[in-house]
């Protein structure tokens, strides 16, 4: 009896050194896998800093209104967010590589859909800062334009430009990463929809006489505005 | 001649002035629409060659950008003969008259460079360019423009002109005061559509202006200016005359503010080593007079113009914190606080204002169009301004009031040095 259990413990004990042996090798990659793209990461955000510094993608930032989003959030500047988060990304990925190397069942798919998502996740923020970028030229081209052509309330209008624009591109980037994409897709046209009919009834209604004014003095008799003034500025 | 300008001209224009051969003479026209004007332009144009220089071989190159109204038809329609019977002159020189369509875009630019390509090609000693909707001009002015070149060796002749004490107030208040103090050279209209210029200056901007650069498309004849500066070529003014009153509405001031500001703040780049080197300003030979002021009364809305400065300066505020200093924006502030009777727009805030602004441009702080148009309505503050303050002052007084503005332009050029080395 005593023998048996001696022998049975051994058993025991061998196999999880033959089981520690087999995963040891796999064990010690993974270590060196998280080191090397530790090592890699870290170059990478380092190359991509100085980039970025060069580009002056801080100033493009601040032109998206990306930079007061941060600002807000007190993160720190968008150079460093990116070069950050990108640091983290392919460190990430390199353990995940690691964590493969073990050969655990059930991780090697998710592992799969990671590395699958991480481009889209990619294109959906280049595709967020590019909105903003363009969000923010449009809006400041709008209300310079209004501003110089005298008409009411200009930030109201460019308010409007910024805030239909980054909808839009909201609306893109959700489709992009695949969350709530129906919901995403839906809640857009309910909303611009709502939006555009909404202005169309606001202008109709109340933009009657003005729209007539506009039309008169554009088509019809194109009369000299008692308001203008007689001097040329060349 | 180089390849770009022989691809660029099209064939039968090519054809046309190889047939005329060279000539001492040329007159450009640029032209768009102009069929009220361009006749009897044309008949004062060979006025002007048959009285003063019979005996010169002369072309006029009407450049045209796609007239819909005849214009070109015109042009070669008006006839020598005509102005020969009224006159009583006689050429002993075949007056060529040749018209040509351009690229419909960007219109100054491809105008102005098929009357330089045309210059080159036929080799002419002096050249003018006339403006196309001018209503006073008259056949002195072609001597005026032309002698200068012919005779004197001057490369560009600027024209002066007799004007209401508020018009051309960009010219007054920005143009002509801000290049003075770059560039040190006292031209007063730096920014002409009527002007003289010899071939050989024709043909170095030709060889040297980059014409397919985005800001190549605007402000082509303060861009030549400018480069007859940079290149210190003989430069004169010539008195020719009433500018016509032309009417433009407060809405095109943006446009204006792209013609001429926009290529103003765009040089400022790459000649800084020119500018940055230069103190004070000197006068330039002028033939007559340099300035003639007219007092006409004129309608001006002034409760207009502050509104709209005003509320520009209130709309605008987040734009202005990423071009204009601190200390700049709240005195700018204060001034949109004050009333129609009591508005002041200083001199000197003016001029901060302004090399601000083209520190900024240089730095490219947003979209450089966007900085254009942002001044807009800080300058129907600064007009507001001058009218205010000049509304029952002499022709004297005004021209004192712009020579205390061009000296705070030059007093504050080393503000402006500081601004654009700033942040780098």
């Amino acid at each position: 009896m005593r023998e048996m259990i001696v022998s049975e413990l051994s058993q025991a004990v061998q196999e999880l050194a033959r089981g520690f042996a087999h995963y040891l090798p796999r064990l010690i990659v993974m270590l060196i896998l998280a080191f090397a793209g530790w090592v890699v990461a870290y170059v990478v955000k380092a190359i991509l800093r100085s980039i970025l510094r060069l580009i002056k993608f801080d100033r493009l930032s601040e032109n998206a209104g990306a930079s007061q989003l941060l600002n807000k959030a007190a993160l720190p500047p968008a150079t460093e967010v990116l070069s950050r988060f990108v640091f983290w990304v392919v460190w990430f990925g390199f353990i995940l590589i690691g964590v493969s190397v073990l050969g655990i069942l059930g991780l090697q798919e998710q592992i799969g859909k990671f590395f699958f998502f991480l481009p889209r996740l990619f294109i959906a923020l280049f595709i967020l800062f590019f909105g903003l970028l363009a969000a923010s030229f449009f809006s400041r081209a709008a209300l310079l334009a209004a501003v110089n052509a005298n008409v009411p309330s200009p930030r109201v209008l460019s308010l409007l430009v910024r805030s239909i624009i980054i909808v839009f591109v909201l609306s893109i980037v959700f489709e992009e990463v695949g969350i709530a994409e129906q919901t995403m897709l839906v809640a857009f046209g309910i909303g611009f929809g709502a939006l555009m009919l909404g202005l169309a009834i606001a202008f109709g209604i109340g933009g009657r006489d003005l729209a007539r004014h506009f039309l008169e003095k554009r088509f019809v008799h194109p009369k000299k505005d008692e308001s203008e003034d007689e001097f040329s500025p060349l | 001649m180089r390849l770009a300008e022989e691809t660029f001209l099209t064939d039968d224009f090519v054809r046309q002035l190889s047939n005329v051969g060279e000539v001492d003479i040329l007159v450009g026209l640029p032209t768009h629409n102009n069929a009220k004007t361009i006749g009897s332009i044309v008949k004062t144009i060979q006025s002007g060659i048959l009285r003063w220089f019979p005996r010169e071989r002369a072309v006029i190159i009407n450049a045209d950008g796609g007239s819909r109204d005849g214009t070109p038809e015109l042009v070669t329609g008006v006839s020598i003969d005509d102005v020969r019977r009224s006159s009583d002159l006689h050429a002993l020189r075949t007056l060529h008259s040749i018209t040509t369509k351009y690229a419909p875009s960007p219109a100054g630019q491809a105008a102005m460079r098929t009357i330089l390509s045309a210059a080159e090609l036929l080799q002419a000693k002096a050249c003018i360019v006339m403006s196309p909707e001018s209503c006073s001009v008259e056949a002195e002015w072609i001597s005026r423009l032309l002698q200068p070149v012919r005779n004197d060796g001057f490369d560009l002749v600027a024209p002066t002109y007799r004007r209401h004490k508020f018009e051309g107030l960009l010219i007054t208040n920005l143009l002509y005061p801000m290049s003075r103090a770059l560039y040190g050279l006292r031209i007063r209209e730096p920014y002409a559509h009527e002007f003289g210029f010899s071939g050989r200056l024709a043909s170095e901007f030709l060889s040297q202006n980059s014409w397919d650069d985005g800001a190549g498309g605007s402000g082509i004849e303060l861009r030549f200016t400018l480069a007859a500066i940079r290149a210190r070529h003989p430069i004169c003014q010539s008195f020719l005359g009433q500018k016509d009153h032309v009417e433009q509405r407060g809405a095109d001031l943006v446009p204006a503010l792209r013609e001429t500001v926009g290529p103003l703040f765009s040089a400022l780049e790459p000649d800084f080593p020119v500018w940055s080197a230069v103190v004070g300003s000197q006068p330039l030979p002028t033939i007559g007079p340099d300035h003639e002021v007219l007092l006409d009364l004129v309608r001006v809305n002034r409760k207009r113009l502050r509104a709209m400065f005003s509320s520009g300066v209130a709309e605008l505020t987040t734009v202005f914190q990423s071009i204009l200093s601190p200390a700049t924006l709240v005195e700018l502030q204060k001034v949109a606080q004050l009333g129609e009777e009591d508005f002041e727009y200083s001199t000197e805030l003016w001029v901060k204002t302004v090399y601000e602004f083209a520190a900024s441009y240089h730095k490219s702080v947003i979209n450089r169009d966007h900085i254009i148009q942002a001044l807009a309505p800080l300058f129907r503050g600064r007009a507001l301004a001058f009218f205010t303050e000049h509304r029952n002052g002499s022709g004297e007084d005004v021209e004192n009031a712009i020579e205390n503005l061009c000296l705070e332009f030059e007093r504050l050029k080393p503000y402006l040095l500081q601004m654009w080395k700033s942040g780098e």
